[in-house]
């Protein structure tokens, strides 16, 4: 059964066998050509759109799997919206909010609709780069990458306890909650009560953890840590991988000049 | 009632109602991909990289071999600690962020290394917050949000002596300050990129996280004293600083003054941000070139955005008449005990 | 000639930061290829003694020895390599993110080239009966997968001595039997700490009472357990 916070979805697909430096490289350039486009150039967005769920298909995710997971930043949108309104052209309609009108333009629901496209672009990728790929792999490709090793050595430690708190949170808050049912939002210092307990619990987890630090702490020096990061090489990427690189580079350039020939 | 600020409370009721939370989808300081522009995105990755390299060079320093299971293992608890939310009220729930109980409980760089992880791994597994717009994630929360709540923290305990309620004061006003500071950054970073103009993002960020700030500040104080109760060596260390870490408090609260500042100076003439934002998306410039040239016509009948002005400067001139006192107060304090 | 003790404790004691004396004035020596149990109530020093012997907890002027090397300064490194400690709880043990790491763990930070490190993965797994557990994820692993692999995690050192701490602790019957037979195919020199008495009978010869931080006896495994009036002096009980 998937684990809510590991993304992995183990398949037998070429993109899950890709080498994973090239997929992270594939990746961020995808992101950052998404997000060089310019605003309104829908032909770009399409067949990038495409090409994210031709991916999702050869790895076997589903057509559907980036889509709905994508949704997860929708809520950011907002911040967005005043763009409706606020950019010059050709008017749409009005918004009235009591004594005010907001008039709202064509021009303007464009941006607004571009910023969301490609955010929402970007995060699928983002999606398809971890579904596909191991969180160990992505840490080697990082680390090849000239991630500082003492950051990524804190990330794959961080990683690996991630999952013994979250549970920890989980149990402690099935505790709370069950304590506090009878307890209705109205009573007088309820929040600081919740809070108090809610901050208790964290102090908890805290202490906990300082004193599990101490244990791994030992257990790392048994096996003969001394402070530096010793981890084994990546090979050489092959002549394929590199193919693989070559061509998913050629057609971001190709997305990104059509967006801005036709955008 | 200017209609800035009610397309801001809209916006920021809207947002809170979303279904905003660390179980339920995305934060609304982490900001996704697509919403910052490609070289505000850069700039800020730059400067991320530095300060975090330093970061990690003093973290290097000063905890040697314990540094790689100590600080991850406080990430993962913080990590997990975010998933902790309460209601504030009704519709808005509390959650923690952690910057301010990090820097507490481990000083500044390290926690700057933690949250990095946090904000990192959030950004990278979960899809919390964008890839390109990492660096200036990283900026908000670890950067900016430690060291604010560090530089405040200190020069409140430093204030408030040796007080029974010292501790768990200094760090619900620290945590809050470094949320609402935070937030100001985004905010600032959305209308430099030209995503929202800064007469609605800053009264919004500031406007929702004021109320977040509050939650946070809440937990921050409740697990300090718990903290203190069950292990008062962990809470002592970070307290009894040197004196050469005065120049960084000072820092830390400093930055919160430029940005309480800065906002509303953007907030009031959005145009102005507008225009750097213009110049550097060439690409849309060269379509829009009357954008910079008429101002106001964004919300008819607001000529005057006084309100949501007047509200952050007062709020700006509360900030620097705080630190001008703490400050003060620290130094009559160390002169009278030499 | 006598054989020179593989470890050997000489009037050890220590005290906690925190003012506890946990061991007061213990001597102890284990020769090559013996089994040894430490047993003894709650508190009583044994995770204490245990930390001394690879130098986690340190002791001054060379009264922990291994292999006739005081276990202290340079002579660390080569003591850990010797002394494979197995910690009570394995989620202390399995820190990496793959059961591969965790196991090449110890070889990669011996400094053994690559080639070799692989091998010990394999062998140390194939030791410990997980074969085909090397992708896994350390959080998705029952309690007793996670207790071998973090044996296996040991055994890729290539230690002579094996030390456990409550090996058996945590685990179903099915478990506890598993793990049992599992040591019972080990050959190299054996110390665990524990309360599970059933196990020293059947795998122990030799057994060490410890209380308070002082050793109250140190002898056969068939005759201490046969002197009831000591067991329960020391809060022991065969079930």
């Amino acid at each position: 059964m998937p684990d809510i916070l590991d993304p992995y979805r183990p398949r037998a697909s070429l993109l899950h066998r890709a080498d994973p430096r090239v997929k992270v490289v594939v990746a961020v350039a995808s992101i950052v050509v998404t997000a060089a486009l310019p605003l309104g150039a829908w032909p770009s967005y399409v067949l990038l759109l495409a090409a994210i769920l031709a991916l999702a298909v050869s790895a076997r995710l589903g057509v559907g799997f980036t889509l709905t997971r994508g949704l997860i930043a929708a809520p950011f949108a907002l911040a967005a919206l005043p763009l409706v309104f606020s950019t010059p052209g050709a008017p749409l309609g009005s918004l009235r909010l009591g004594p005010l009108a907001l008039d709202a333009t064509v021009p303007g629901l464009e941006r607004f609709l571009s910023v969301l496209a490609k955010s929402y672009l970007s995060v699928q990728f983002a999606i398809l780069l971890t579904a596909t790929t191991r969180f160990t792999e992505l840490l080697a490709a990082v680390r090849a990458l000239r991630v500082p090793r003492l950051l990524v050595a804190v990330f794959g430690l961080m990683w690996r306890y991630m999952f013994l708190f979250v549970h920890e949170v989980n149990r402690l808050r099935i505790a709370r909650d069950a304590r506090s049912a009878d307890i209705g939002p109205k009573s007088g210092g309820t929040l600081a009560w919740r809070a108090r307990v809610t901050g208790g619990m964290v102090g908890n987890l805290f202490v906990r953890g300082y004193e599990r630090s101490e244990r791994v702490y030992q257990a790392m020096l048994a096996r003969g840590y001394d402070g530096e990061v010793r981890t084994l090489p990546m090979g050489r990427l092959s002549a394929s991988q590199y193919g693989i690189l070559a061509g998913s580079m050629a057609i971001l350039a190709f997305l990104a000049v059509l967006g801005i020939l036709f955008g | 009632m200017s209609g800035n600020a009610v397309v801001s409370s809209v916006l920021a009721l809207g947002r809170i109602a979303g279904g905003y939370g660390p179980s339920g989808g995305s934060q609304p300081m982490h900001i996704p991909d697509g919403f910052l522009s490609v070289p505000v995105s850069i700039l800020f990755w730059v400067v991320s990289i530095v300060v975090i390299g330093y970061a990690l060079r003093r973290v290097s320093r000063e905890l040697d071999e314990r540094k790689v299971p100590l600080l991850a293992v406080l990430a993962a608890v913080i990590f997990a600690g975010q998933m902790l939310n309460f209601t504030v009220t009704g519709g808005t729930s509390g959650h923690l962020l952690g910057a301010t109980l990090a820097a507490a409980l481990l000083g500044p760089w390290a926690a700057m290394v933690v949250m990095t992880a946090v904000v990192s791994i959030q950004a990278l597994l979960f899809q919390d917050g964008g890839i390109l717009v990492l660096g200036a994630n990283l900026f908000n929360m670890a950067i900016v949000g430690v060291l604010v709540g560090y530089g405040a923290y200190q020069l409140l305990l430093r204030a408030f002596g040796n007080r029974r309620w010292a501790l768990p004061v200094s760090g619900f006003v620290a945590a809050w300050l470094s949320i609402f500071v935070a937030a100001l950054s985004c905010a600032l970073q959305l209308a430099a990129s030209g995503t929202s103009p800064a007469n609605v993002s800053v009264p919004a960020m500031g406007g929702i996280h004021a109320l977040i700030g509050i939650g946070e500040g809440l937990i921050t104080a409740g697990a300090l004293v718990f903290v203190l109760a069950a292990r008062p060596d962990l809470v002592a260390p970070a307290a009894k600083a040197t004196a050469g870490q005065k120049a960084l408090w000072i820092g830390g609260v400093a930055l919160a003054v430029v940005l309480a500042v800065l906002s509303p100076l953007a907030s009031a003439y959005p145009d102005g941000l507008e225009w750097v934002a213009e110049q550097h998306g060439f690409l849309e410039a060269a379509r829009e070139p009357l954008y910079n040239i008429i101002p106001d016509y964004v919300f008819p009948g607001i000529a005057n955005e006084a309100v949501a002005t007047i509200v952050a400067g007062v709020l700006g001139a509360l900030v620097v008449a705080a630190a001008a006192y703490l400050v003060a107060q620290g130094v009559r304090r160390r002169a009278t005990q030499q | 000639m006598e054989r020179a003790p593989l470890i050997e404790v000489n009037n050890l004691s220590f005290r906690y930061p925190d003012g506890q004396q946990a061991l007061n004035g213990v001597s102890l020596r284990v020769y090559e290829g013996e089994r040894v149990a430490i047993v003894g109530p709650n508190g009583a020093g044994k995770s204490t003694l245990i930390l001394h012997l690879n130098g986690i907890l340190a002791s001054e002027d060379g009264r922990v020895r291994v292999a006739g090397l005081p276990v202290a300064g340079e002579h660390v490194k080569r003591v850990r390599a010797l002394v494979g400690l197995v910690f009570q709880d394995p989620d202390d043990q399995l820190f990496s993110p793959t059961v591969f790491e965790d196991v090449a763990y110890g070889p990669l930070y011996m400094g053994l080239p690559e080639g070799e490190v692989r091998r010990r993965v394999s062998r140390a797994l194939a030791a410990v009966g997980m074969e085909g557990y090397a992708d896994r994820v350390p959080h998705r692993l029952s309690a007793g997968e996670k207790k071998r692999i973090a044996l296996a995690t040991v055994l890729a050192m290539e230690p002579s001595v094996l030390v456990l701490d409550e090996p058996t602790a945590g685990l179903d019957p099915r478990g506890r039997r598993m793990l049992i037979r599992l040591l019972g195919t080990m050959t190299q020199t054996m110390i665990v700490s524990t309360h599970d008495l059933l196990m020293v009978r059947d795998l122990f010869p030799r057994m060490v009472i410890l209380d308070r931080g002082r050793v109250v006896a140190d002898g056969p495994t068939a005759d201490l357990l046969r002197d009831q009036a000591l067991l329960e002096a020391h809060g022991l009980e065969l079930p």
